[in-house]
């Protein structure tokens, strides 16, 4: 099988014009984070009404008002903005406007991205004849693919569309990172990879760990909010309610925990067909099986009193700690069965 | 002491404390990632040991180089099983109670849960019930008599969270003591047999060149069967990369063996042979030089011994072959004899100078670069020597000497001074297997998909309540309805609206609206 040297070339540029897209995006959502300030205290006013109104968690209510995707939510703001801002409020509105377009530039500027990140898969995949996650950049990749992926369908559920910038900020790192660092031309795998169980392992591996990248981000993102250290209150009163964070994280935790689970059990069932035993304690293995009692305690601090909130979100980023751990510093420090390709 | 007893139960089975030994295990798995470790590489743990001084010592005292057989591992986990059961077995009571239980009585205010509807509709209280009955169907449903004439209906769904999470428990219950299981009744052993037709045996521990047996294996009691490998076959891409690898095999077990039946299999990485209970895995390959020497008297010999590779890219391999002199029954004679043909083999062979190295991990140019020496192999010294190397000791103290030093082709001899002749006859390859057996891993795995059906159920299958109430009012009824989500809120607003629009549709127009169906999630 030949490799061709064409399509791989045109599967470099799409990344490389994939993580473009991602920085400008991240530029935009940062200028919708710090200007587009109008919209937030509107949605501060109608939590103080909603819960004075008697409700006790009135959070989510811009969830339903202020929907990322659909008409605009910018002609109401001025009603229900404070008198004593009454003055200014056409600048205001006219500021808070602009960041508003400017963050659905974002949002659309990611969506670019996507398309050409899954097309620097695609075609790489076409290129070498295999799945396209045979090595550790193509596996960032995919990891980086599926996070910003996930980013977007927490987009349409939740109002923290101007967080963008920080899940993007650790998609770019790594895929600056694996672009520079782990770059690996195209190629087919060794025998030991030659197996179906390459394309269900790792694709299931990659996407969990995806998935978890989007909460561990909003959990740092909670404790910002919640410890509200001194060197970010600027930041902190920008941030939208801690408690939906707390859920954007959890609900994100718990729909990955179940898919990194089944791929963990997919690397043990290969492990058994490929290596002679289905558990054996690879450096790659451990770590594997300590994110997964991270992420497991993770979801039992939740039930437990004294530990939801705040700890739950510690743990959430250990486990995201550990995954990244288990990335870079077991593949390129330790020596185990998971090196391949040199990575 | 019973209140001692009592209290340490309930510490121990605590939530808090499971998730404290969660963190535990978490911890003291993670130094068997960090540092070398006796059951994956003995040699690197010695290494490390050595060149780490007390601190090394120390470590190895304290079993770090077998993390996951220590005592402080062991502990761990053991406590967290306890903790797991101490868990189970009140929540496995609580929900075989729960399964036979009704619903709970309905809140005298509904206004007050996070999803309610109030709306007066024409139909009677028994029509609205019987709407109810019939859009609840699926919901566990308890009706009520009420004060007043009100009737209402108690519904509850989603028993399968909890049916989800206590699979998933007791299925991490069953995964640990298949493991256990396993690790007494599993072995494992790794052979190198030429490829050339020879044949290997399952038939005790000193078939292998490695074995490690589990706790309740004595290595008498191996499944049989035979395994004779007649090919290896590895193709390469341009640039070195191994692309694929076959062992052609043929094997033999349970009546074949007594029908002398031989079947064949292709060995590939990736598709082990699976029989007579057992797995045989090919792990990797190599060289082995073929040697004759034609001693003085005109006796010949032909040995072919692996030489392992040093370099697993190029397949530049090592190795020793070693002779003893023909009809010399004399030890002391033989001592001064014997003959050893050791140095490098290249399976593509580029030469600097006198120098071999390889350029391609193929067959295409095979050479070796050898030193004879002559004298002590050291074999009767009483101590085990490498397959692969002289004993150094016999050539530092002179006891064996090297009588030449030769860059050979396949099919070239080199005569030494007595007028023994040494050829170079070509080069076989070998393959190294590995035979595994675990009864428990069917089990392991089974409880393995138990894990994952059992969370996704847990996580995904929401567990909430409804309530309806009817009272009659002048020609009509009064219409109540109350949703709460036990867990997880988020969503249920949707399918409380659902419910409630459901419910109003088949009941007719409203008469008035009193309030609009409120969700709320959180």
């Amino acid at each position: 099988m030949d490799i061709n040297q064409t399509l791989s070339g045109y599967s470099d540029w799409c990344y490389g014009i994939a993580v473009g897209a991602y920085v400008v995006a991240m530029l935009f959502y940062l200028y919708e984070q710090a200007f587009g300030y109008r919209r937030r205290t509107t949605v501060r006013n109608r939590e103080l009404v909603a819960v004075g109104a008697g409700s006790e968690s009135a959070d989510t209510e811009p969830a339903d008002t202020e929907p990322a995707d659909t008409e605009p939510a910018d002609t109401e703001p001025a009603s229900d903005a404070p008198t004593d801002e009454r003055p200014a409020d056409e600048t205001v509105l006219e500021r808070n406007n602009r960041a508003e377009r400017i963050g659905k530039l974002a949002v659309s500027l990611t969506v670019f991205g996507v398309m050409l990140h899954v097309a620097a898969l695609a075609l790489r995949g076409f290129a070498t004849h295999r799945a396209p996650w045979g090595n550790m950049y193509e596996f960032g990749a995919v990891l980086c693919l599926v996070a910003v992926g996930t980013w977007l369908v927490v987009l349409r559920k939740y109002p923290v569309r101007h967080l963008g910038v920080w899940v993007l900020l650790p998609v770019v790192v790594l895929m600056f990172l694996g672009g520079v660092l782990l770059y690996t031309t195209a190629a087919p795998v060794q025998p030991a990879l030659q197996s179906y169980w390459l394309v269900i392992h790792v694709f299931t591996i990659a996407s969990g760990s995806g998935i978890l990248l989007v909460p561990g981000v909003v959990s740092i993102l909670y404790l910002l909010k919640v410890r509200e250290p001194r060197w970010s209150t600027g930041l902190a009163a920008r941030l939208p309610a801690a408690d939906v964070l707390d859920r954007v994280a959890y609900r994100a935790t718990v729909f990955a925990f179940p898919i990194y689970t089944a791929g963990v059990i997919f690397g043990a069932i290969w492990a058994e067909e490929s290596w002679g035993r289905f558990w054996g304690w690879d450096p790659k293995e451990t770590v594997a099986f300590v994110a997964w009692v991270v992420y497991a305690a993770y979801l039992h601090s939740r039930a437990t009193a004294g530990w939801r909130g705040g700890r739950a979100a510690v743990i959430n980023i250990v486990g995201m700690a550990a995954m990244i751990f288990n990335l870079f510093f077991i593949n390129l420090v330790t020596a185990g069965l998971h090196s391949y390709a040199g990575v | 002491m019973i209140a001692l007893l009592r209290n340490t139960w309930r510490g121990l089975t605590s939530m808090r404390t499971a998730l404290v030994l969660l963190f535990l295990l978490a911890l003291a798995a993670l130094p068997g990632a960090l540092l070398p470790q006796r059951s994956l590489n003995p040699q690197k743990v010695d290494e490390y040991v050595a060149s780490h001084g007390w601190w090394g010592g120390l470590l190895d005292r304290l079993e770090f180089y077998d993390v996951y057989g220590s005592v402080w591992f062991s502990a761990v986990y053991l406590l967290l099983f306890i903790s797991l059961v101490g868990c189970l077995l009140p929540r496995s009571l609580e929900y075989a109670k729960a399964a036979r239980g009704r619903p709970v009585i309905t809140p005298r205010n509904l206004a007050r849960l996070p999803h309610h509807h109030e709306t007066t509709v024409d139909a009677t209280p028994e029509e609205v019930m019987a709407t109810a009955r019939q859009r609840l169907r699926g919901w566990r449903m308890a009706e009520r008599e009420e004060e007043d004439g009100a009737r209402s209906i108690s519904a509850e769904r989603g028993y399968l969270r909890e049916t989800g999470n206590l699979v998933f428990h007791f299925a991490m219950l069953g995964l640990i003591i298949a493991l256990a299981i396993g690790k007494m009744y599993q072995y494992e052993g790794q052979v190198i047999v030429l490829a050339n037709g020879s044949q290997f045996c399952n038939s005790g521990t000193l078939s292998y060149d490695t074995f490690r047996p589990g706790l309740r294996v004595d290595g008498t009691d191996l499944d049989p069967f035979c395994v004779k490998v007649d090919g290896f076959t590895a193709s390469y891409l341009p640039t070195g990369q191994a692309d694929h690898y076959r062992a052609d095999i043929e094997y033999q077990s349970g009546e074949d063996l007594a029908t002398n039946t031989w079947r064949p299999y292709p060995l590939e990485v990736n598709s082990p042979l699976r029989t007579a209970g057992d797995r045989v895995y090919l792990l990797s390959h190599g060289y082995a030089p073929v040697f004759t020497v034609t001693f003085p008297d005109g006796q010949k010999r032909t040995h072919t011994t692996q030489w392992r590779p040093v370099n697993q890219m190029t397949y530049l391999s090592e190795g020793a072959t070693k002779f003893d002199p023909p009809g010399v029954t004399d030890p002391a004679q033989r001592r001064q004899r014997q003959l050893a043909i050791t140095g490098l083999f290249a399976p593509t062979a580029v030469l600097q100078g006198d120098l071999l190295g390889s350029a391609f991990p193929d067959l295409r140019d095979p050479a070796v670069a050898v030193d004879v020496l002559k004298g002590d192999l050291g074999n009767e010294s009483g101590r085990g020597q490498s397959i692969y190397e002289v004993n150094q000791e016999m050539v530092d103290s002179g006891r064996l000497k090297r009588v030449a030093r030769e860059n050979m082709r396949p099919g070239e001899t080199v005569t030494l001074d007595d007028g023994t002749k040494i050829s170079f006859d070509g080069v076989q390859q070998w393959v190294y297997l590995q035979v595994s057996h675990d009864p428990a891993q069917v089990w392991v795995l089974v409880f393995a998909v138990l894990i994952v059906l059992g969370l996704g159920t847990s996580l995904v299958v929401k567990r909430r309540r409804l309530w309806v109430r009817a009272v009659p009012a002048d020609g009509g009824t009064v219409l109540l309805l109350g949703g709460l989500a036990r867990t997880d809120q988020a969503g249920y607003g949707e399918e409380f609206g659902r419910v409630t629009e459901d419910l109003l549709d088949l009941l007719g127009p409203e008469r008035e609206h009193a309030d609009a169906v409120t969700g709320r999630e959180s």
